[in-house]
């Protein structure tokens, strides 16, 4: 076991798995990444995407097919996961039920074969940390949720592992909760200063805690960046979707200029930013809702409708905006709008995203 | 509230479910919980004597107070073995894997046939003219004459084979039980398949393991067929329950047989109390690691 490295590298990591009809399929398919020391790192997907059994290969608790995983000049992806000495939070916490939570959270101590006079300040340091002081001789039975969530944390750090996985810890929590625990999260990778890969299905987890995000589709790695440019130039239509761009319009390409792309519908003429080399003359168009303003009628890249439906949110609207020919779009407008009203709605040159078509 | 009102409530809540009860009630009332305290009354009516003499005649008698000894010693190591033997095998066969249904179907064989049949089988085979006598002859491994028959070795391998399956399979289901991704968080922490056995599956398994072998030993210590058929009935192999059928079928005494059965299963009780005893002192609360 390592206590520390400096990068982790997964080398076109592969996992195939018996699929339907016994035809094999690949779950993860050439995964390479490299991971520096206290970075913090999200795969983010739909379920299904492969990011769990990369989590888990990761972790030693599935073979590879193929492909290798290096811990510095360390190949570790032969070694059992209990040699790799990596904490792991589970999604459903996986605490012993049978031990107390003090005895969770020494349990990798005692497995190391620490003497129990070193064990016992270094599991009240990590109670300390995930705020659990007073809890130490309950059952995880006795915790709610939220608490048993940070002592699967605690469990896991309290070993100071070279690097921390997490499978989507905060899925079992409510809103607030989760909100709470995430800020724990982020707070606790600081002060560890450990890597961390924390698999989640949610954008907004991956974006508030990474470093960078690894976004996969179908086993297969489809953009690899920093949150701003996940979030802002989404690599192909799949990440653009899954990013939150819920307006995606298929439309004739008019003319190319460089980076810039006018295209057009029936009644839509958008100008936007070619995101990747466009074929033929049909393109995606992708738009963010919050990224469209309602406004006055006239100038480019205005588009005219009639509010079909509204969803009061607190602060704004979200407002499905019809237009004559029946494009739909998704738009976050003031909330004095009404279901009815014609609108015109605009959006800015540099955040209409266009992909080829599909 | 009136009594009238607190009347439709209680039988608002009445669960007519609850009716799928009555058969089962009825056939424990009619078959086990009548016949039990028939016999307890019978076995104070002895033939002769006060109302105790045959609970004094049962432990002054030579061929009769020995027997619980004698059916405890071949109870007590088959149960033992019995489930010392079915928790590594359920334990190597927990995960689903293409060999585990294989591996089952033929452990759990022997729960198919029945005792006679075993012991036929055990005959031919292990007897002094067996095929095990013939085959360690063949290859000189063994030359003088075995005696796995008639003894209470016979008895003993006989409980083992038909017993077994059942420890396995009751084992198997409470191994199954735990959540696997408890052994997976162990082995992310530092623990081998050993300490993962020793750490999570053994304290979980426990209580479970007190119920499989309350079960099997109270099977074992009732053992009747294979104590004949394989066994010596007249000497090392006179277990209680023959005690029993002798009184009752060859004197004719059915109080003494009554009482002989009444401490055949006093020493059960006694057995599968401090068992279940000991499992308070484990954990026995849910075998899940969270929320699922």
């Amino acid at each position: 076991m390592k206590h520390d490295f400096s990068e982790l590298r997964l080398d076109r990591v592969t996992r195939k798995f018996a699929g339907a009809g016994g035809k094999a399929f690949n779950a993860l398919d050439e995964l390479t990444l490299t991971v520096k020391r206290g970075e913090f790192i999200a795969l983010l997907g739909p379920s299904g995407c492969g990011k769990s059994t990369a989590l888990n290969c990761i972790a030693g608790l599935l073979d590879l097919s193929g492909g290798g995983i290096w811990l510095d000049e360390l190949r570790i992806d032969t070694l059992p996961p209990e040699k790799r000495g990596f904490g792991m939070v589970f999604q459903n916490y996986a605490l012993f039920p049978h031990m107390s939570v003090e005895r969770n959270i020494g349990f990798g101590l005692r497995m190391r074969n620490l003497p129990s006079a070193e064990i016992a300040p270094r599991v009240e340091r990590a109670l300390k940390l995930v705020q659990l002081v007073g809890q130490a001789h309950k059952l995880p039975g006795q915790l709610s949720g939220g608490q048993q969530q940070r002592v699967a944390i605690a469990r896991a750090i309290v070993v100071e592992p070279p690097l921390i996985l997490m499978d989507e810890p905060l899925s079992n929590l409510d809103a607030k909760l989760r909100i709470e625990t995430r800020a724990e999260i982020r707070r606790i990778h600081r002060e560890l200063d450990r890597a961390t890969i924390y698999v989640t299905h949610d954008q907004d987890e991956a974006l508030s805690l990474a470093d960078r995000i690894v976004v996969m589709k179908d086993g297969a790695v489809q953009q690899i960046g920093a949150p701003p440019e996940v979030y802002g130039q989404p690599a192909n239509l799949a990440v653009a979707r899954f990013m939150g761009y819920r307006n995606v319009l298929t439309l004739d390409v008019a003319g190319l200029d460089g980076d810039r792309v006018s295209v057009a519908g029936p009644d839509v003429a958008l100008t936007g930013m070619r995101m990747q080399p466009l074929v033929g003359h049909r393109a995606a168009v992708a738009i963010r809702p919050e990224e469209i303003v309602v406004s006055a009628p006239g100038g480019a890249n205005t588009i005219a409708g009639r509010v079909d439906n509204v969803e009061y949110c607190g602060r704004d609207a979200l407002l499905d905006v019809v237009t004559a020919s029946g494009t739909l779009l998704h738009v976050r407008g003031p909330v004095s709008i009404r279901r009815e009203d014609e609108v015109h709605v605009r959006v800015p040159v540099e955040r209409v995203l266009v992909y080829p078509a599909e | 509230m009136s009594a009238a009102a607190a009347d439709t409530i209680a039988r608002a809540r009445f669960d007519r479910a609850l009716l799928l009860v009555v058969p089962a009630a009825a056939f424990m009332l009619i078959l086990f919980v009548y016949p039990f305290l028939y016999g307890l009354w019978l076995s104070f009516q002895p033939k002769e004597g006060g109302w105790l003499a045959n609970y004094l005649h049962f432990f002054t008698t030579d061929n009769l107070y020995p027997t619980i000894w004698i059916t405890l010693k071949l109870a007590l190591p088959a149960t033992l073995i019995n489930v010392g033997l079915a928790l590594p095998i359920a334990y190597a066969m927990r995960r689903k894997s293409r060999y585990q249904r294989i591996v089952t179907t033929i452990l759990v064989v022997p729960i198919t046939l029945g005792t006679v049949l075993i012991a036929e089988g055990m005959l031919l085979y292990f007897g002094p003219k067996g095929w095990l006598s013939h085959f360690l002859q063949l290859v000189h491994l063994y030359d003088g004459p075995i005696r796995l028959t008639h003894n209470y070795w016979g008895v003993l391998i006989s409980l083992v084979i038909s017993g077994f399956p059942f420890a396995f399979l009751l084992i198997l289901s409470y191994m199954t039980g735990i959540d696997p991704v408890l052994a997976r968080a162990a082995a992310t922490l530092g623990a081998d398949p050993r300490a993962q056995f020793r750490h999570i599956y053994l304290p979980l398994l426990a209580p479970g393991l007190a119920m499989c072998f309350c079960l099997a030993f109270v099977q074992a210590f009732s053992v009747f067929p294979s104590a004949v058929l394989l066994g010596s009935p007249a000497g090392p192999t006179r277990v209680i329950s023959i005690a029993a059928y002798e009184a009752a079928f060859e004197q004719y005494d059915y109080s003494l047989a009554s009482a002989i059965a009444m401490i055949m299963g006093f020493v059960q009780l006694i057995i599968v109390a401090a068992v279940l005893g000991l499992r308070n002192l484990f954990y026995r609360g849910p075998v899940s690691g969270g929320k699922g």
